[in-house]
C-alpha cells in the first residue's frame, strides 16, 4: 500500500491512543486531588502531569501556577499544545479523513463521530461540571474504535499499520508515565503499610492503566512499588506492559516486513529480549530510571525507522531527557 | 403546452420526449418535491461534495441536482458523436503538429506567434514523443444547442476542456441516482447506460502506457483533499481499481523512472493520469515552490519512462484565441468539412473586429482568453450600464486578451425548481476518450443555469445538474 497510506492510519491510531492515555493520567490526578494531601504533594501531581509530556515550559509561558484547573485547561482543551486530549483528536480524525477510502465506513465514522462529540462536550462545559465524565468517555471511544478496527478491518496491512501505530504510543506513554511517577516517588517508597497515602499513590497509577484489578490477581498481595513495576513493565500478560506492546511490535513487523525493515525488526526483537531475560530486582538494582530511559531511546529509535522504512520519514528530534 | 415552459422544446413536444412528458405531468408537485430532497440527501451523506473557493467557511457544498432528465434522440446522438470524434482527432494532430514539425503554422492557418507566444505553449514538449501521438487522452467538449433564427436545433462547440477537464463523475452519480429514485423510467425507456465510462478510461491510459511486459501501473495524481475535485479524483480512482496519488508519494530516481512509495519499497509508476495542471507538475521545470508533483517528472517523461495523460502542453489547443481556427485545423488536417460548427467569434486582437465588439458590447458575451469557470466575463444582454462601461476599460487596455461571441439564444429544459417545473437553460459536456482509438460513452454532464434566464452553469457560480439520456431507439419514430 502506498507510504502515505499506512502514514495517516498509524497516526490516526497514535492520536488516539494518545488522548486516551491523556485522558487516563488526567482522571487519576484529579481523582487523586480529592484525597486528603499536602499542598506541596498536589502540585507535585500536576506538575508531573506535565513533565511525562516535556510540556512544563511551553505551560509555564502560558499559566502562573499549576493549578488543577490551568493543567486540565492545558491538557485537554488547549488547541496550541499538540499533545492536549482536543489535539490528539482533530489530529486523529484528520488523519482518518485524508484516507477515509483505506478504512471501512464503520470506523470512519467512529474517529469522526469523536471529534464531533468531543468539540460539543467541550462547548458545553462538561469539563468544568464532571471532568471525570469526560475522561471516561475518551477511554469508552479509544477502546470503541480500537473495536471497529479490529471487529471491521481487513486483517491486511492497513490493520497492521493502524495496530502498530496503537502499540508504538502505548509503550512510549507508558514507560514516560512510570518514569515521572517513580522519580517523584522517592518518599513513597517505603514498603509500610502504615503509610497510607503510600496505598494510594500507587493504587492510582494502576488505575490510571486499568491495571489494579489486574496487579489483584496476578499478586493476591500488598501493593508495593516493585510489584507494581513488574506488573507494567515486566508482565506479558497485563495488556499495558511495556513487555506486552513490545511483543506485539515485533509481531506487527514481521507481518509488514519489507526488503529494507531488516535492521529495524532485529532492534525491535532484542528491545523484546531484553525485557524477557530481565528480573525486577535486577531493574531496580541497576536503576529503574536509567532503564526506563533506555527503553525510551530505543522506542524513539524505533518509531524513527518505522517511519523511515515504511511510512513518510520524519526529521529525527533532538534527543531530550 | 409550450407556453407553460414544461415542454421538451420550445413550440411543440417531440415524440421522442413524449412518453417522458407524459410521465412528468403525471407526477405531484408533492413526489417531485420529495424526490429532489432525497436526491440532496443522499448526495450529502455519501460526500460527493465540492470546496468552492473564495468561500471563506470553507464549507463543502453539493452541486444540485436536478430530477428531470435532458433526453438526446439516438440519431441525434450520433451525429453529435461524430462531430466529437472529427474534433478531437483534429486537436490531437494539431498538438502533435505545433510540437514537431508545425506544419500548420508554416502553412499560415494558425498565425506562428499565437502558438509559439502562448502561455499554455510548452517548449519543454518540443520534440517529444508521446505514445501513439495522443495528447488529449480525456477532452471534456462543453456544447450548447440555438433554439432560435436560422441555426434553430443546431449544436456548437462552446469550449475545448483538453487539460484537466472535469466533471465525469457527476454524469456517473447522477446516473445513479435517477436510477435509484425513479427506476420505473428505466425499465419504459431504453436508455443506453454510461457506467462503463471508467473501464474505457482505463483502457485508454493503459493502452499509451510505455511498452513494458509487466503489469501496467497507472496511478490517478491529485492536489489532495482540499482540492475541489477531490471526490472526483477519488472516485475515478476507485472505480479503476487504481491507486490514488499526492506528489510525495511519487518521486524520479536517477534511472529517470518514476516511482511510487509504498510500504514494500519502491513500485513502478507507468502512466499517471494527472489532475493537475502543467504549472505544478515538475518544479524542476515549472513552478519552483510546487509540491503538487515530484521534481524531476519532465526528464522521465521526455526519457518515454512515464505517460502523463493529458500531455503536458495541451492547453494551446483549448486556449480561446485559438478556437476560432479549430474548424480550419479539421479542414486542414482531415480533409473534411467540420460536422460540429463554432460558435462565431471575434478576435479583440484584431483591430477590424475589436472596433465591432467595443460598438457591441451590450449584444456580446466578451470573455477572457485564459479564463475559465465563467469568471472574468461580460454578458452584453444582463449586464448594467456600469459594468458594460467598466469592462469597455478593460477591453481596449488589453484588447488580445479578449474574446467575443454573440448570446445564443440556448436550449433549455424542464428543471425542478422551488416553485413548480420551469424552463431553465443547460450545456452538455460530453467526455471523449482516446487511446489506440477514440470511444464515449452515450452521455455526458448536462449542466443547468438554476436562476431564471441566467445562462451562466458552471457549479462555481449556482449552476446544477441533469442525468442525461441517450435512447437506444431512434429518435422520430
Amino acid at each position: 500500500m502506498l507510504s502515505r497510506t499506512a502514514d495517516h492510519l498509524y497516526w490516526m491510531s497514535r492520536y488516539t491512543e494518545r488522548a486516551e492515555n491523556t485522558a487516563r493520567m488526567l482522571e487519576v490526578n484529579w481523582q487523586m486531588s480529592l484525597l486528603p494531601q499536602s499542598d506541596g504533594a498536589a502540585l507535585a501531581a500536576w506538575r508531573a502531569m506535565l513533565e511525562i509530556s516535556e510540556l512544563t515550559p511551553d505551560f509555564d509561558q502560558k499559566y502562573a501556577n499549576a493549578t488543577p484547573a490551568n493543567v486540565l485547561a492545558y491538557m485537554v482543551q488547549d488547541t496550541d499544545n499538540p499533545s492536549s486530549i482536543m489535539s490528539c483528536l482533530r489530529a486523529a480524525r484528520e488523519n482518518a479523513r485524508a484516507v477515509r477510502g483505506s478504512m471501512t465506513t464503520d470506523l470512519w465514522e467512529t474517529v469522526n463521530t469523536t471529534w464531533l462529540d468531543a468539540q460539543r462536550q467541550v462547548g458545553q462545559g462538561l469539563l468544568k461540571i464532571a471532568p471525570t465524565d469526560f475522561f471516561e468517555w475518551v477511554k469508552l471511544r479509544s477502546n470503541q474504535s480500537r473495536g471497529v478496527h479490529i471487529g471491521t478491518m481487513m486483517r491486511d496491512e492497513a490493520s497492521h499499520f493502524i495496530s502498530l501505530g496503537i502499540f508504538v504510543e502505548r509503550a512510549d506513554n507508558v514507560a514516560r508515565l512510570l518514569d515521572v511517577k517513580f522519580l517523584a516517588a522517592a518518599e513513597h517508597m517505603e514498603q509500610d503499610l502504615e503509610h497510607v497515602e503510600d496505598f494510594y499513590y500507587w493504587a492510582a497509577i494502576l488505575r490510571s492503566l486499568s491495571a489494579f484489578e489486574n496487579y489483584r490477581m496476578m499478586f493476591r498481595d500488598a501493593i508495593t512499588p516493585m510489584r507494581v513495576a513488574d506488573l507494567l513493565i515486566l508482565s506479558p500478560r497485563n495488556p499495558r506492559s511495556l513487555v506486552a506492546c513490545m511483543e506485539q511490535i515485533v509481531e506487527l513487523l514481521t507481518k509488514v516486513r519489507n526488503a529494507s525493515s531488516g535492521r529495524t525488526e532485529h532492534e525491535a526483537r532484542s528491545m523484546l529480549a531484553t525485557l524477557k531475560e530481565l528480573e525486577i530486582d535486577e531493574v531496580f538494582g541497576q536503576g529503574l530510571h536509567e532503564h526506563l530511559l533506555e527503553f525510551l531511546a530505543g522506542i524513539n529509535q524505533l518509531t524513527l525507522d518505522i517511519s523511515q522504512h515504511f511510512l513518510v520519514p520524519i526529521a529525527p528530534q533532538a534527543e531530550t531527557d | 403546452m409550450a407556453a407553460d415552459g414544461l415542454s421538451y422544446t420550445h413550440g411543440q413536444a417531440r415524440t421522442h420526449y413524449q412518453v417522458l412528458q407524459q410521465w412528468l405531468s403525471e407526477q405531484s408537485m408533492e413526489t417531485l418535491r420529495a424526490r429532489h430532497e432525497e436526491a440532496e440527501l443522499i448526495f450529502r451523506r455519501v460526500g460527493i461534495t465540492f470546496a468552492v473557493y473564495g468561500d471563506d467557511d470553507g464549507t463543502e457544498r453539493t452541486i444540485p441536482f436536478d430530477i428531470v432528465p435532458r433526453v438526446f434522440p439516438n440519431d441525434q446522438w450520433r451525429h453529435l458523436k461524430a462531430g466529437l470524434i472529427q474534433r478531437v482527432q483534429a486537436l490531437n494532430l494539431f498538438l502533435q503538429d505545433v510540437y514537431h514539425d508545425q506544419k500548420i503554422l508554416k502553412a499560415g492557418i494558425v498565425p506562428a506567434d499565437q502558438v509559439l507566444r502562448n502561455t499554455s505553449y510548452r517548449k519543454a514538449m518540443q520534440g517529444v514523443h508521446v505514445p501513439l501521438n495522443i495528447y488529449a487522452h480525456i477532452a471534456g467538449i462543453d456544447l450548447v444547442r440555438a433554439t432560435h433564427g436560422p441555426d434553430e436545433g443546431q449544436f456548437f462547440v462552446l469550449e475545448d476542456n483538453l487539460r484537466v477537464p472535469s466533471g465525469v463523475s457527476y454524469m456517473l452519480e447522477n446516473r445513479k441516482m435517477m436510477m435509484r429514485l425513479f427506476p420505473d423510467l428505466f425499465s419504459t425507456h431504453a436508455i443506453a447506460p454510461v457506467d462503463h465510462y471508467p473501464d474505457l478510461l482505463l483502457s485508454a491510459l493503459q493502452q499509451v502506457a510505455p511498452p513494458t511486459d509487466r503489469y501496467t501501473n497507472v496511478v490517478v495524481l491529485t492536489p489532495g483533499m482540499y482540492n475541489s475535485a477531490y471526490f472526483e479524483h477519488a472516485f475515478l480512482a476507485q472505480q479503476m481499481g487504481v491507486e490514488l496519488v499526492e506528489g510525495q508519494d511519487l518521486y524520479v530516481d536517477t534511472d529517470d523512472v518514476v516511482y511510487l512509495r509504498t510500504t514494500q519499497g519502491p513500485r513502478r509508476v507507468d502512466v499517471i493520469y494527472r489532475r493537475v495542471d502543467d504549472d505544478f507538475l515538475d518544479p524542476d521545470v515549472f513552478k519552483e515552490d510546487s509540491v503538487l508533483g515530484p521534481a524531476g517528472l519532465m526528464r522521465a517523461y521526455q526519457a518515454g519512462n512515464v505517460s502523463i495523460c493529458n500531455a503536458v502542453g495541451t492547453g494551446v489547443a483549448d486556449d480561446k484565441s485559438i478556437y476560432p481556427y479549430v474548424p480550419d485545423m479539421i479542414r486542414f488536417y482531415l480533409s473534411e468539412e467540420p460536422l460540429l460548427s463554432n460558435v462565431p467569434t471575434y478576435m479583440c486582437r484584431r483591430p477590424d473586429e475589436l472596433s465591432y465588439v467595443l460598438a457591441n458590447l451590450k449584444d456580446l458575451v466578451v470573455k477572457e482568453v485564459h479564463g475559465a469557470g465563467g469568471y472574468g466575463m461580460l454578458i452584453g444582454p444582463t449586464a448594467s450600464k456600469a459594468e458594460i462601461e467598466a469592462f469597455r476599460l478593460q477591453l481596449t487596455a488589453n484588447p488580445a486578451h479578449y474574446i467575443a461571441q454573440p448570446t445564443l439564444s440556448l436550449s433549455t429544459c424542464p428543471t425542478f425548481v422551488g416553485s413548480g417545473v420551469a424552463p431553465r437553460h443547460i450545456d452538455l459536456r460530453p467526455f471523449v476518450l482516446s487511446g489506440k482509438d477514440i470511444r464515449m460513452v452515450p452521455g455526458g454532464l448536462t449542466r443547468v443555469a438554476l436562476k431564471e434566464g441566467s445562462l451562466v452553469v458552471n457549479s462555481s457560480q449556482g449552476g446544477g445538474t441533469k442525468d442525461t439520456w441517450v435512447l437506444q431507439t431512434s429518435g422520430e419514430q
